[in-house]
């Protein structure tokens, strides 16, 4: 049952995210659609979201993703421990909607980047760390409203809706980035 | 009259209902814990566990629940590491605390673990319920 429930929400999830990518709305992104396809997952977005920025599934390739969550109990030096039940739901969401299993552009490019490689981090994937590489060390780290290159929305103002284009930058007490 | 008597009721009724549930919560919680040999609890006790440091085995500096939450349940808190913002703690300002088992006993397990390196026992779980659910 559990099963067949959760292929079901996977299948919603999926067909829902790529009718924002196409529909141009409130919550898609360019006429070229968002960058990365926007997670709606409610138990997604709550039980990742809830410490940090709910990363997108189509940010990591689906390795890195099954690195990840067979390894909660330290998580980055955290506990993020989960029960079964829900933790298989999350990595089969992960896994459906990885780079690999997604059309959008940036995906596409983190894919090509990380090459056979599962980076634990997403910010440790080449194509994401070379789109940062100019911004000073004191903008982002030093940035006590920013702190780390991991706090996605901290600067990417549309990053919920999976939108990092250049124009919504607006990095916290600079303001807009031209590179 | 009757109408007016059973809107009435009905509005009672409604009133009557919210902190029931949120209570019961909370309640069967700490007969669970009994059930595991704990009690009595005491809310003093896990009022003085919430500002206790701990020193975690593999962090660089002590540990408390006000790390992240700031020893003020009624105002928002702070991840320690990512900076995200945490609603507050107290029922009394945010009525979706203490209102579902799977999350108590989540973030119990998670938050135990991060403060002390251990989870907590029945009885401290006990004594710190019965604390928050005064707040």
């Amino acid at each position: 049952m559990n099963r067949t429930l959760s292929v079901l929400a996977l299948a919603a999830t999926v067909s829902l995210a790529s009718g924002a990518a196409m529909a141009d709305d409130d919550y898609g992104t360019s006429r070229r659609g968002p960058d990365v396809a926007p997670v709606k997952h409610a138990l997604y977005r709550d039980e990742c979201g809830s410490c940090h920025f709910a990363y997108q599934p189509g940010l990591l390739p689906a390795q890195s993703w099954r690195k990840l969550m067979g390894s909660l109990e330290d998580h980055f030096g955290e506990n993020a421990e989960l029960d079964e039940a829900t933790r298989q739901e999350l990595l089969d969401l992960l896994v459906a909607n990885a780079a690999e299993n997604s059309e959008t552009r940036r995906s596409a490019k983190i894919l090509r980047s990380v090459g056979k490689e599962s980076p634990m981090r997403i910010t440790e994937v080449p194509y994401i760390r070379r789109k940062h590489d100019e911004i000073p060390a004191r903008l982002i780290r030093g940035n006590p409203d920013v702190r780390s290159l991991s706090n996605c929305a901290a600067c990417h103002t549309r990053a919920d809706s999976g939108s990092f284009a250049e124009r919504e930058i607006d990095i916290p007490g600079i303001g807009r980035w031209d590179d | 009259m009757s109408r007016t008597l059973s809107f009435i009721t009905a509005g009672l009724m409604v009133f009557a209902v919210g902190p029931v549930v949120a209570a019961d919560v909370v309640d069967d919680r700490l007969a669970a814990y009994q059930a595991e040999g704990a009690g009595p609890f005491d809310a003093a006790r896990g009022e003085a566990m919430w500002t206790r440091n701990f020193t975690h085995p593999k962090a660089d500096k002590p540990r408390s629940c006000a790390s992240c939450h700031t020893d003020n349940l009624k105002s928002s808190g702070k991840h320690a590491r990512t900076g995200k913002a945490i609603d507050p703690m107290a029922p009394s300002v945010n009525a979706e605390r203490l209102t579902e088992v799977k999350k108590i006993e989540k973030w119990f397990v998670r938050n135990c673990k991060w403060t002390m390196g251990r989870e907590c026992t029945a009885q401290e779980k006990g004594d710190f319920l019965s604390y928050l659910r005064l707040q």
